[in-house]
């Protein structure tokens, strides 16, 4: 009985979080729409980008499990991934949305979203990154559309996508290698605007191969958080294969890294005593140095505890990279300090509490995940804190 | 000296900072010319903004002025996902608004931090200077050149600057810092500039690449089709080698069951 007052009462708080954040989010996009980005951001001339683009690069990274997994259950035939293919995809495609969303509200002229669909300038990585946004989209919805076609039972439209599944995969592999990498490209034309720790000729490689490794651990962080809430088991020999990845992916992610600063010879820039310099170490260590000696050990590699902590590091190591890329790595060529303004830090927390519930909404209604796993009773409840649970965790991160 | 014997005669521009008296005509000649307000009543003090295209600098005795470079290969150009900057023929870069989509990439990418943009509006247009695109058309000369009265700015095409530069430093020794900005920077632009003292100390960057900047992007753009077809291929032929395996590894089990049970 105690138990769940004590569930009831979490329940409400989050409920009461998720009710502030709405209508913080709704009043700053009003601010927003009515007043323009200047009243409502903390962008300026010198500042064109801010903490929006760095949400749109992290969100499209941690999402990169919808290719990678899609990948590994049906191109590389890895059966033993099929089980998350699903929430993978899932995750992927509120993701984008999400993405989506947030960009079209970046634009100055959110009206005109459309036009790089006829006006087309093929030198431009943004147009690329456009093309390939809308068709990954595009692909994501026809990887998920069986989830949905199999609730009403259209058996004809699902024989329809199960033929062009595997093109639809390969595709779906290709549009997010080039977009994931590109993120990166979009900063090789200011070579002298980015902190040379930061800025390589090799971004967009650095870009994809780190993608790898939070998308993988977005689907661990998350896998744990949904067998606490579902009471269901967690497949251990799954998240250690995915963990194998991330921990290939950190490792060679970092060397890389490092090879390509002393091969640039730009290792002086390691030891400056200067914010930058503590940033990218601070980086480097919640984001490669923890995880790595996490994924290493021999007891914490196969305890589930173990993996959840070695992929939140993972995780905000991906988001304090991103960020540095995209805000600390201008500072200095700018000679402005940004701080995203609370309308930008609203309309953010309500796109994330809108994931969120559409995630809930959809694992709710739909099978996404396998359903002899799931214990149909205990979901319902379990399930808010979870939702909410998630929220926190990704607010903290935020 | 440039790739193509046209751009030589694109129209430009010649700041030389060492006859600019810092009288503010030209500043005050461009807000004319694009109906733009004023916004500031010392406008050597005021900076490029979204009402202000061009302005003139105080560094001890010395005047700088700042504004659109007008690249020869223009990072605007190439990075605007819709194509909203033009680089024309005659050699002003132009912007069209009804294109934009307020990406502010363009903003981003600048070399020189050149396009401003209006912030406080719903509908916001990118500002910059577009060389009095519409008198330079006509065979005119730019607004703030045909009110500079000292030729401390001067408009024509792109070798009889160069070589009028090139003139000033050689007729007036130890008058000039023996450079041309704005020829090589950035792979090299419409305006130039030539200056008593080294650029850094008028607020001119010296970090900007002396290469064209689109190229930075273009090495790692052709890669795409590359990386699409070998991707292709790869994905396609590991899908059919996986399920090989995997139906292999079936018939193997099935055969090895059927011999226990004959056993």
């Amino acid at each position: 009985m105690k138990k769940t007052a004590n569930n009831n009462l979490k329940f409400s708080f989050w409920k009461a979080a998720s009710l502030i954040i709405a209508v913080i989010g709704i009043y700053s996009l009003f601010i927003r729409f009515t007043k323009g980005l200047g009243a409502s951001t903390h962008l300026s001339d010198k500042i064109p980008w801010g903490l929006w683009i760095g949400i749109d690069f992290i969100g499209v990274g941690l999402a990169a499990a919808g290719f990678t997994i899609a990948a590994a259950a049906h191109i590389f035939n890895n059966h033993k991934y099929e089980s998350i293919a699903r929430p993978a995809i899932l995750t992927a495609f509120i993701g984008y949305m999400m993405v989506v969303a947030l960009l079209v509200i970046d634009l100055g002229k959110p009206e005109n979203f459309w036009h790089p669909l006829v006006m087309w300038n093929v030198h431009s990585v943004m147009f690329e990154i456009t093309w390939c946004v809308i068709c990954y989209s595009t692909v994501l919805t026809i990887e998920f559309a069986p989830v949905v076609l199999e609730k009403f039972k259209l058996v004809k439209i699902q024989k329809v996508i199960k033929k062009i599944t595997i093109p639809v995969i390969i595709c779906g592999v290709l549009f997010s290698t080039l977009h994931q990498s590109s993120f990166g490209s979009l900063y090789l034309i200011v070579p002298a605007k980015v902190y040379p720790l930061w800025y390589s000729s090799y971004l967009p490689l650095h870009f994809f191969v780190s993608c790898i490794a939070a998308g993988l651990s977005m689907i661990i962080f998350e896998s744990y958080l949904c067998a606490r809430a579902f009471n269901r088991g967690l497949n251990i020999n799954i998240l250690s294969g995915l963990a194998k990845g991330v921990l290939a992916a950190i490792s060679i992610g970092s060397l890389l890294k490092f090879a390509d600063i002393a091969a640039e010879g730009k290792i002086q820039f390691l030891f400056f005593q200067v914010p930058e310099t503590y940033a990218f170490w601070f980086e480097i260590i919640v984001g490669t140095v923890v995880p790595v000696y996490i994924l290493t050990n021999h007891k914490w590699k196969v305890n589930r505890t173990g993996l959840y902590f070695a992929s939140i590091f993972s995780i905000s190591g991906f988001i304090l990279n991103r960020m540095n890329v995209c805000v600390t790595s201008l500072v200095q060529s700018s000679g402005e300090h940004y701080r995203p303004s609370f309308e930008e830090i609203g309309i953010t927390l309500f796109l994330v509490l809108a994931a969120m519930i559409a995630f809930k909404l959809i694992v709710e209604n739909f099978r996404v995940f396998e359903k002899e796993e799931r214990q149909t009773d205990t979901i319902s409840s379990k399930q808010e804190i979870l939702s909410k649970n998630l929220l926190f965790n990704k607010q903290n991160e935020c | 000296m440039y790739k193509n014997e046209l751009i030589g005669s694109q129209m430009g521009l010649l700041f030389d900072a060492a006859e600019c008296i810092g009288c503010g005509n030209c500043y005050q000649a461009c807000k004319e010319e694009n109906n733009l307000p004023a916004t500031n009543k010392e406008f050597l003090k005021d900076h490029l903004s979204n009402n202000t295209y061009t302005v003139v600098e105080e560094y001890g005795d010395t005047y700088a002025r700042k504004m659109c470079m007008h690249c020869l290969e223009p990072t605007c150009v190439s990075v605007c996902p819709v194509g909203a900057f033009e680089k024309t023929k005659l050699g002003p870069v132009i912007y069209d608004a009804a294109k934009c989509i307020g990406c502010r990439y363009c903003m981003q990418a600048c070399p020189h931090n050149i396009p401003r943009y209006e912030w406080s509006s719903t509908s916001p247009r990118v500002r910059k200077c577009v060389l009095c695109y519409k008198r330079v058309k006509r065979g005119q000369m730019t607004a703030c050149a045909e009110a500079c009265p000292v030729e401390a700015t001067i408009c024509g095409k792109l070798t009889d600057l160069i070589a009028e530069a090139k003139r000033r430093i050689k007729d007036n020794p130890g008058k000039y810092y023996p450079h041309i900005y704005g020829l090589e920077e950035a792979g090299g632009s419409n305006v130039l500039i030539i200056s008593p003292v080294p650029f850094e100390q008028l607020g001119y960057s010296s970090k900007v690449p002396k290469v064209s900047m689109p190229d930075f992007t273009s090495r790692a753009m052709e890669k795409i089709p590359t990386v699409v077809s070998l991707g292709g291929i790869f994905l396609t032929g590991m899908y059919w080698l996986t399920k090989r395996k995997n139906q292999l590894a079936k018939e193997r089990k099935a055969l090895s069951g059927n011999e226990k049970n004959s056993k």
